[in-house]
């Protein structure tokens, strides 16, 4: 099972780790984040990247936790990640040296709640357009704003 | 009256003096969809692209942390709405998951059925449009033909032609009219016809081989690198199809197989969708065949309304009714990743619940966003003609690519 292999072989580079509906969730700071990648790329088979996001936790510190999942067809396995970071300094290494899926995600997460993914050198807008001001799946976003590109016609 | 440009292209500064950039998109009849394509060409070959979504963003996770559970799925609707049923299944099972629920027999057949019936119509639109794009109108009118005898066999089962809102949590609105599985027999009949025609004009095709063949050509390490799932993997030659590798619903007892394309280009695209179209009319039949009797919503007063004629004459079926509407539903807290093999690829929904009526957070692993991640590894090196059949071989969805 490779589960339990992680678990035993990657032990210094996470902190905790739990079960999620048979998914295994390992919970790392951010400086271990492209250690603990590269080498479940490299030898345990986490070949797809398959997602990155945040969760916004407002109350709590640090306030995000950046989630990533992977999967593994060797293994037919997935895996995920969370690694909190706090407001003021929200950085992660970008992984887009080992995925290049990792590039438009990371992308979006960008846009979406200011996460700083550094070594990717394209954090232009993706979903938002140029110029847009904030981070709208922040909490603290309120849902009514607008943020018009072209003035509406009265 | 100026308006500042909505994107800042690379190329814009770093593009070869003696070559050209072009602009694609974001409304061009071709791309069906809103994207927009930044090309540096060299006479007629594309060295560079960079590709922009966003167009179609209208703040779905913004939008579902705002409302309760229920009055998500219609926008689970807009994801991909050639297929919106696969989408609110998707969505419908990983509410379960976090409540603890077991759909019904009935619901689970069910489910699969028309997860399949829609892989159809996606499928079908699909090739319909790429081909179409290449100037086959005949190929594209019959393919309509079919996708719309489909979509007016759905309208009659949940009241719309392409944003259906059939499930709900727990269940599924409503059970199948009088007559509904013979109609779905005629037109799947109907289909096969048609189908066989569509193999006999474009598979020997010269024109179409020409315009397909080893374009847009990639190595299943290619593929995986850039995250593609789906028939666009599966043209590598890696049979990876969740519904083999991760079996959910009825899938399990479903006799089928995973078709491979061998190449990865665009014609192994074309072939691998109508092959899977194949095997989802047979598991359509197989569904119909094993579909058992019993309710197709679950006894759970947590989720499921009573019914109408209860409502109208109990008080208690009256007050469960109108908590459930106002309050929603009260999910546990935690977090659940659910994923299925949607017609273009793994759909994931990564839903956060703080226990509260409202998602906390929902995110959506769109199978378009991730193939438009690698779009521009596809288009250079080939020609300005071949960027719209490959961009019809990935079959870009903007409502789910963009969100």
């Amino acid at each position: 099972m490779v589960y339990e292999a992680v678990i035993r072989e990657l032990g210094g580079l996470y902190d905790r780790t739990w079960d999620s509906f048979g998914m295994l969730v390992l919970e790392l700071r951010a400086e271990n984040l492209f250690a603990l990648v590269s080498r479940l790329r490299d030898e345990f088979g986490f070949r797809l990247f398959l997602d990155v996001t945040a969760i916004d936790y407002p109350q709590r510190s640090p306030r995000f936790d950046v989630v990533y999942h992977f999967y593994s067809r060797d293994h037919n396995r997935r895996i995920r990640l969370k690694v909190p970071v706090p407001e003021d300094r929200p950085e992660v290494a970008s992984l887009v040296s080992l995925y290049g899926s990792a590039r438009f995600m990371e992308r979006e997460a960008h846009e979406m709640y200011g996460i700083e993914f550094t070594g990717n050198a394209d954090l232009r807008p993706i979903l938002l357009y140029e110029g847009f001001v904030g981070h709208p799946l922040r909490k603290d976003y309120p849902m009514e704003m607008e943020q018009p590109i072209v003035t509406y016609r009265k | 009256m100026e308006h500042p440009p909505p994107i800042r292209s690379f190329l814009d500064k770093t593009a070869d003096p003696d070559n050209v950039v072009i602009n694609i998109g974001p409304s061009h009849p071709a791309t069906h969809g809103t994207i927009q394509i930044v090309a540096e060409l060299d006479g007629e070959t594309v060295k560079r692209a960079d590709v922009h979504c966003g167009y179609l963003h209208r703040g779905f996770e913004k939008e579902s942390e705002n409302q309760t559970y229920h009055k998500v799925i219609p926008y689970t609707d807009r994801l991909n709405y050639c297929s919106a049923l696969n989408n609110n299944f998707v969505y419908a099972e990983a509410v379960e998951k976090l409540l603890g629920i077991t759909i019904t027999p009935r619901c689970r057949v069910l489910r699969t059925l028309l997860c399949e019936y829609n892989r159809i119509a996606d499928h079908i639109t699909c090739v319909a449009a790429s081909v179409m794009e290449m100037g086959g109108m005949t190929a594209f009118l019959y393919m309509m033909t079919v996708r719309d005898y489909i979509f007016e066999h759905l309208n009659h089962l949940t009241g719309a032609r392409l944003t259906y809102s059939y499930v709900r949590i727990g269940g599924l609105a409503r059970d199948l009219p009088d007559g509904w599985l013979a109609r779905l027999e005629e037109i799947l009949q109907f289909a096969e016809r048609y189908l066989e025609r569509i193999h006999g004009m474009l598979d020997r095709n010269r024109i179409f081989i020409d315009r397909t063949r080893n374009v847009a050509k990639m190595t299943t390490e290619h593929a995986l690198y850039w995250g593609f799932t789906g028939p666009t993997l599966r043209s590598t030659g890696l049979a990876m199809d969740l519904r083999k590798d991760a079996p959910y619903l009825a899938y399990p007892e479903l006799d089928f197989e995973v078709p491979v394309g061998i190449n990865g280009d665009n014609y192994d695209r074309y072939y691998v969708r109508m092959r899977e179209v194949d095997e989802s009319i047979s598991m359509v039949r197989q569904c119909v065949r094993m579909l058992p009797g019993g309710p197709v919503s679950v006894d759970d007063p947590r989720v499921t309304l009573p019914e109408k004629e209860r409502v109208y004459t109990e008080i208690e079926a009256l007050i469960t009714h109108f908590k459930l509407i106002m309050e929603g539903i009260r999910v546990p807290a935690g977090e659940v990743y659910v994923a299925h093999e949607a017609p273009n690829g793994e759909l994931g929904f990564y839903l956060v619940s703080d226990g509260s009526a409202r998602p906390y957070k929902l995110h959506v692993r769109s199978p378009s966003f991730v193939h438009m991640g690698g779009m521009h590894t596809l288009l250079e090196g080939y020609q300005v003609a071949d960027v719209v059949p490959t961009f019809g071989s990935m079959n870009m969805v903007g409502g789910e690519c963009d969100r």
